[in-house]
């Protein structure tokens, strides 16, 4: 959803990674940067000021400049404001409230409450056996209340019978009065999209609100919405207070800076982002996840590039041409533990892999962690060169003195060399692919195909 | 990345829209100023704060440059339009009033060769228009005004309701071809959109319509699969009348900011889309983004919508839109 801005973002900020130490110039000319990117990104201007001023303080400094990597540490500082600005996470609907709790639905015209509406009363029947009241306040669009209606249906919750006539302040009195005779849990009230300037509907959204008194005013904003955000969420916030913002369409490919602009302005959380037509199509906001994509560090990327960075770039060449020669010895193996010991824990490391959930548990359940790791380079360190060359001279006495030398059992070292010559194997079968390719396969092999080892519980990988 | 540079085989320009009569400009301004007042005040009082008693330096440039961005103008447009006055006005002392006629007449320059009306082709009876768009836009509500304005001029428009997806959207359709007295093709929900386009063809063509509006569900142009199926109802249409669709408008929302650059480009590559029409301009949305797309694509706008009745149709004119964008609505009859 946030794929452009994230290419923008990646863009500049690796041209950081290339250098070796950040000058306060060298800050300064990636934050105008940025913060063109986050123009371009729909981000209102006064939101990106006050995201760059936060960046700027928190970059200018000695975290940045004495850093070992100062890229990575600035990537994580962009990162960190936008998660911080962009949350909380998944804070989902506030329904803690007398029954029947009653939900408002405000926005422009076409931003996508109806929709919404539907999509909150199906979640809320599922997720949370809650008895849930559809009503459209919405006389203006023709066939919006049909709408409603059909939703409801469709949703499997009751919509307010629509009776002609009724402006949209009688019908949320009767909507009230249904629910509460009713015993519904919930009461979602639809209302007609209307512009922010628009004096005379604007008053009649309060009238609505004093009348119903709603628990949740929720704002439900387009994705690709642009500047405007702002003019919107001040108005909105202004006339009626907002508690909190949907947005919709987020399975489009606008940038969506409008998320940080209508946090900003407003201050109340994003509860939900809607990401399709279906109703189903409603999902809990990440703002990890969001920013995450916003610097183009997300899941595999974010572990591509930390390698990336931390691999020396005339190191990985070598590894390649020794892997293209078939040459691939025990060092190199050692010089790719090490890699990954510098990466951070391999807990974390796996963390950012998507769909590693399953393999996580299993690994927490093996009692795996990096210890296992620093015990493998100390087997490698009490080699001989010789035998790190030339692994198969490896027999039961090297092995026991091997073993007696990094305080470990000879089946420890069994299972380094058996793992070692899976990698080999591996590393033949992905000759064919770059040498990007190849770091990646290297590692993935390192891990889910690790866990196929035959053995015991207690896996090294 | 450079999206902008993917844009740049845009179509030549065409014509400029004749100017409108007195009465009509006069209501087109009102309702346009109405709605523009409160952007063009905030533009406004930003300039004036800028310029009044200063130098055009570089610090009051990029101040400049970040004001036209916040009205949606976007970066690329924003640049050319401040680096054109860098060169030209350097280090001139230039006065609020100046700096704003340079600026409008410089956005009106770039938007003039777009603003093409659409008229229906008497000779194609019926003249099929295919709408197309992301998701509430606004279609629905703009063919009804189409087809208001349409039968006022005393054609005879006949209304596909295409969008078969969203709950209730044929009736929403319905209702407007009644309150406008045009006919309503309608299929049962979750039909086939091409086959009732095809028979909507066919009936139009007995019926002697002038116009044959299609109405299409709205869906993101990044769904491949939605977006081919806009295909087919073209492909479909064909197979009746080779020349179909003879326009194709896609709607776009002015509250969009910079992903509709890309709305366009995408619907272009899948239906050749020949004009655009901006709703919501009546909102506090500056529409900027207009200025973006003239200069990207070319696309001419056909008409801008200001409002939810069926009079809120009005043809684009940029040298309006340009003045009451930078706050100079009030000398906008002179």
């Amino acid at each position: 959803m946030f794929d452009a801005l994230s290419g923008k973002l990646t863009g500049i900020l690796d041209r950081l990674k290339r250098r070796g130490a950040l000058s306060e110039s060298d800050v300064a000319e990636a934050l105008r940067e940025v913060r063109i990117a986050l123009l371009e990104a729909d981000v209102a201007l006064p939101v990106v000021k006050d995201f760059i001023a936060k960046v700027r303080d928190r970059a200018v400094g000695e975290a940045v400049l004495k850093s070992v990597t100062p890229g990575q540490q600035v990537v994580k500082i962009v990162h960190d404001a936008l998660v911080e600005m962009l949350g909380p996470a998944a804070p989902g609907l506030d329904l803690a409230a007398s029954p029947p709790v009653v939900v408002l639905m405000l926005g422009l015209q076409g931003s996508g409450k109806t929709t919404t509406a539907g999509k909150i009363a199906l979640r809320l029947k599922e997720r949370e056996r809650k008895r849930v009241l559809l009503a459209s306040l919405d006389t203006r669009r023709p066939a919006a209340m049909e709408q409603l209606a059909i939703l409801a249906d469709r949703a499997g919750v009751i919509s307010l019978p629509i009776v002609a006539g009724q402006g949209p302040v009688e019908i949320a009195r009767r909507a009230l009065d249904e629910a509460r005779r009713g015993g519904f849990d919930v009461l979602v009230l639809d209302t007609a999209g209307r512009l922010a300037i628009d004096e005379a509907l604007m008053a009649e959204v309060a009238e609505i609100a004093a009348v119903a008194r709603p628990h949740e005013k929720l704002l439900v904003v387009d994705a690709m919405t642009g500047q405007d955000a702002v003019t919107v969420a001040r108005a909105f916030h202004e006339k009626v207070g907002v508690t909190g913002i949907v947005m919709t369409r987020m399975d489009g490919d606008a940038r969506g800076g409008a998320a940080l602009s209508m946090r900003a302005i407003t201050g109340a959380p994003i509860r939900l982002v809607g990401v399709g037509e279906k109703l189903d199509a409603l999902e809990d906001f990440h703002p990890d996840r969001v920013a995450g994509r916003i610097l183009g560090m997300g899941d595999v990327v974010s572990l591509v590039e930390k390698a990336a960075a931390t691999i020396e770039a005339e190191e990985a060449e070598k590894l390649a041409a020794k892997i293209q020669k078939g040459s691939f010895d025990l060092e190199d193996f050692r010089r790719q533990l090490a890699q990954i010991a510098r990466m951070g824990s391999l807990q974390g490391l796996l963390g950012m892999l998507p769909g590693v959930g399953r393999i996580k548990a299993q690994m927490a359940e093996a009692k795996l962690d990096d210890r296992i790791i620093k015990r493998q380079i100390a087997i490698i360190d009490s080699m001989t060169k010789a035998e790190r060359r030339r692994p198969e001279i490896i027999k039961a006495s090297r092995k026991r003195r091997i073993a007696a030398g990094s305080g470990t059992r000879v089946e420890d070292v069994n299972r380094l060399l058996k793992q070692f010559d899976d990698m080999t194997t591996m590393m033949k079968r992905v000759q064919k692919m770059g040498q990007k390719g190849l770091l990646r396969q290297g590692l993935g092999a390192l891990l889910p195909g690790g866990m196929n080892l035959p053995g015991g519980g207690r896996r090294p990988f | 990345m450079a999206l902008r540079d993917l844009f740049r085989r845009g179509p030549a320009p065409a014509a400029p829209a004749p100017p409108l009569p007195e009465e009509e400009r006069r209501g087109f301004l009102g309702r346009l100023k109405a709605g523009l007042a409160r952007s063009s005040a905030r533009i406004g009082e930003g300039l004036a704060s800028l310029f009044r008693k200063r130098r055009m330096d570089d610090a009051a440039l990029d101040e400049l440059e970040e004001l036209l961005i916040a009205a949606d103008l976007g970066a690329a447009a924003a640049k050319r339009i401040v680096d054109r006055f860098r060169i030209a006005r350097f280090g001139e002392e230039v006065t609020d009033l100046q700096l704003r006629e340079a600026i409008a007449d410089e956005i009106a320059a770039i938007l003039a060769p777009i603003a093409v009306p659409l008229v229906p082709d008497p000779a194609r009876a019926p003249h099929v228009v295919l709408v197309v768009g992301v998701n509430g836009t606004g279609k629905t509500t703009t063919i009804a005004k189409l087809a208001s304005l349409w039968a006022g001029q005393g054609l005879r428009p006949m209304l596909v309701a295409g969008d078969t997806f969203r709950a209730a959207a044929v009736q929403q359709l319905q209702i407007w071809g009644e309150r406008t007295g045009c006919p309503v093709v309608a299929g049962a929900p979750g039909a086939d959109a091409a086959g009732l386009a095809y028979d909507a063809l066919a009936r139009a063509r007995a019926e002697g319509a002038d116009v044959l509006l299609i109405d299409t569900a709205g869906r993101l142009h990044n769904k491949a699969d939605l977006m081919a199926e806009l295909g087919k109802i073209v492909r479909v249409i064909r197979k009746l009348d080779p020349t179909a669709p003879h326009s194709v408008l896609l709607v776009l929302d002015a509250t969009t900011g910079q992903n509709a650059l890309q709305q366009v480009k995408v619907f272009g590559e899948m239906v050749d889309v020949t004009g655009l029409v901006v709703t919501k301009l009546d909102g506090s949305a500056k529409g900027g983004i207009v200025v973006a797309l003239a200069e990207a694509c070319g696309l001419p706008v056909h008409a801008v919508g200001v409002g939810e009745t069926a009079e809120d149709l009005r043809p684009f004119d940029p040298r309006d839109f340009a003045r009451s964008l930078v706050g100079l609505d009030e000398r906008a009859d002179g």
